[in-house]
């Protein structure tokens, strides 16, 4: 009985390998992300929105595919199989779990990667400029130089910066690596407190009160997921938190020189388009984010202990407001 | 529906969790230790694998000494419990979180990637088979040697002793067998496996990356579980081929399930499917006995 199943799955599974290849009547948009997450998802939702705008709609002149790993690298490696099996025109991976898995398994399929903060670091790419190979995208650095100069304008004694960030996650070690050389130019110093799960935010940034002058997130995913402990620290010890992406603001950040990762799926989705009308990856660099809109907080701002210059409001793209 | 190249994927990826489900069976099956330090340890083979291949180590070597981590990590956690006699279960967990942290500290970031560097498949590609045929061709070497070695060493004098110890403990001792022992070496040598694993994913998939211990032990015991309900575990070896037919029908399974269109099915259910599959695997031998028995008596 035993010996039956075995041979009928195995035979089954022969037959499947063999004679089901696909017959894609539309070119197919494969999109691979390693887990299922605010800004992540939001990534895939601009790709998308971009693609239909430019003409690119799933169902009617192309077929998007989709699919989610659920953290597990495991699962990264089969549905990078899956995808290369497809021949699909793009692949668009998202983090760089996910596009590594991609990259080592995919030829000469082009593969357009989103949400890398350091694609060279993570060997996706030779360089910025020319990509070399069939692997090219869009970077998710932050520019952490305007950061900081808007951090100065805000908090123009702040030389001691606290930052929550978590260890493990490849990401946001890249930033707080470079944010903590460009500080040096400036005379400031990090002041960095671990996190390895969001449960442990909140003792981390505790840990910095009585340290730091303000605190600035970076797009982290274990912080931004409980940026609300951080905040409550600054409120009560009168400590202005500083984000990186613009959601963070409107959750109680005094302000944010703002990343949106839906745009950053809409940039995206635009190389994705590029690439269909047959541009080249080789020699097509990697971008990073071109909007970046202010949004400021007043509020927030005002429970941290600070107030925040009136023409640094007048610039803003969006005033927040969440009284409490 | 499986595209070849999907059909390879899935070959590779179970190939590579049957030695997981070895290491698992070594563990659960012979000794009966719940282990989870091989949540850790599998990123640890990575780790240790991923950062003598960028110092310039011969890929095998830095393999070797990927297995040779994981057996320490798995002596630390048999150390924990045979000699501080902290239960079993928990003397995994605690190893499996220091592990975390030794990861970092080993590779000195969360990812480590090795897309760029020579592994121990680069020389295969020069073999003229097809790129997605190259690594199961290699793991299919590998798993079998690890197989053939295993077998032969259940059943020497200290494999015997290890089954022994598992099977009863009490009636070891009585025999004159250091079950310590036992215990320190059986635990060592599963995780030496799974660190083994852990090094040959990270040169296949292009990166050690901190994160991908997570939920090894339940894909491990799916894949043991799920492979002795289709080849009963009579013998030793009989049960050495379950872990890997029951990892490669696991990973038949999520290539099947990605492919499934057809039944609604996204890759978001397969924690769902990877735990009902466990569970019918856990309940359904047991059913058909006593369905049998049942069966039997109604006839008697």
């Amino acid at each position: 009985m035993a010996n039956r199943m075995l041979r009928t799955l195995i035979g089954a599974s022969v037959l499947a390998a063999a004679s089901f290849t696909q017959a894609a009547e539309l070119p197919v948009v494969a999109i691979t992300q390693i887990v299922e997450h605010p800004a992540l998802d939001s990534v895939y939702e601009g790709i998308k929105d971009e693609l239909a705008e430019r003409g690119y709609v799933d169902g009617d002149n192309i077929r998007i595919i989709h699919e989610s790993a659920q953290g597990n690298t495991g699962i990264a490696a089969q549905i990078a199989r899956k995808f290369i099996g497809e021949s699909p025109a793009v692949i668009v991976a998202i983090a760089t779990p996910s596009a590594q898995t991609v990259a080592a398994a995919a030829r000469n399929i082009p593969v357009v990667f989103s949400a890398v903060t350091d694609p060279v670091g993570a060997k996706l790419v030779i360089s910025l400029d020319a990509p070399g190979a069939n692997i090219t995208g869009v970077s998710d650095m932050l520019p952490i130089e305007k950061h900081l100069d808007l951090l100065q304008r805000l908090v123009p004694n702040a030389k001691r910066i606290g930052t929550v960030y978590n260890p493990g996650e490849a990401n946001a070690v890249a930033l707080v690596g470079m944010i903590e050389e460009s500080m040096k130019a400036r005379d400031m110093v990090l002041v960095k407190a671990a996190a390895t799960k969001t449960s442990e935010v909140l003792g981390a940034s505790r840990s910095l009160v009585d340290k730091v002058d303000a605190i600035y997130l970076t797009t982290d995913n274990t912080v931004i997921s409980a940026a609300e402990a951080v905040i409550s620290v600054g409120e009560r010890s009168k400590i202005p938190v500083f984000a990186a992406d613009t959601a963070t603001v409107s959750r109680g950040a005094v302000a944010a020189l703002g990343f949106n990762y839906y745009n950053h799926g809409r940039q995206t989705g635009a190389m994705v388009v590029r690439i269909m009308e047959g541009a080249g990856t080789a020699d097509m660099p990697v971008e990073t984010m071109d909007t970046l809109d202010l949004f400021v907080n007043p509020e927030a701002a005002a429970r941290m202990g600070m107030t925040i210059a009136d023409d640094i409001i007048a610039e803003a793209k969006e005033v927040v407001s969440n009284a409490k | 529906m499986l595209s070849n190249i999907a059909f390879y994927g899935a070959l590779e990826t179970g190939l590579i969790y049957g030695l997981v489900a070895f290491g698992i069976y070594l563990s659960f099956r012979v000794l009966d230790f719940p282990d989870l330090t091989v949540d850790g340890s599998f990123p640890l083979g990575a780790a240790v694998a991923a950062m003598l291949i960028i110092a310039g180590w011969n890929p095998w070597l830095a393999t070797g000494a990927a297995i040779l981590a994981g057996m320490a990590a798995g002596a630390v956690t048999a150390l924990l419990n045979v000699k501080l006699k902290i239960l079993n279960l928990l003397a995994s967990i605690l190893t499996m979180i220091a592990l975390y942290s030794i990861n970092l500290r080993i590779m000195g970031r969360p990812n480590v990637a090795l897309l760029m560097e020579d592994t121990v498949l680069t020389p295969w590609y020069n073999l003229g088979l097809e790129y997605h045929q190259v690594s199961v061709l290699l793991f299919t070497l590998v798993i079998g040697a690890t197989l053939f070695l295993l077998w032969r060493f259940m059943k020497s004098e200290i494999g015997l002793a290890m089954r022994a110890t598992g099977a009863n403990a009490r009636m070891a001792r009585a025999q004159g067998i250091a079950t310590g022992g036992m215990i320190i070496l059986g635990v060592a040598v599963s995780n030496g496996l799974v660190g083994l694993a852990g090094a040959l994913f990270a040169q296949s998939q292009g990166a050690a990356d901190v994160t991908m211990g997570v939920g090894v032990i339940v894909i491990g015991l799916a894949s043991l579980i799920g492979g002795e309900a289709v080849i009963t575990p009579t013998s030793v070896f009989r049960a050495l081929l379950a872990c890997v037919v029951g990892a490669i029908i696991y990973r038949l399974a999520i290539a099947f399930a990605l492919n499934a269109d057809v039944l609604g099915l996204k890759a978001q259910d397969l924690n769902l499917i990877t735990a009902v599959l466990v569970t019918l695997a856990i309940v359904l031998p047991g059913a058909r006995v006593s369905l049998m028995n049942k069966f039997k008596r109604r006839k008697a």
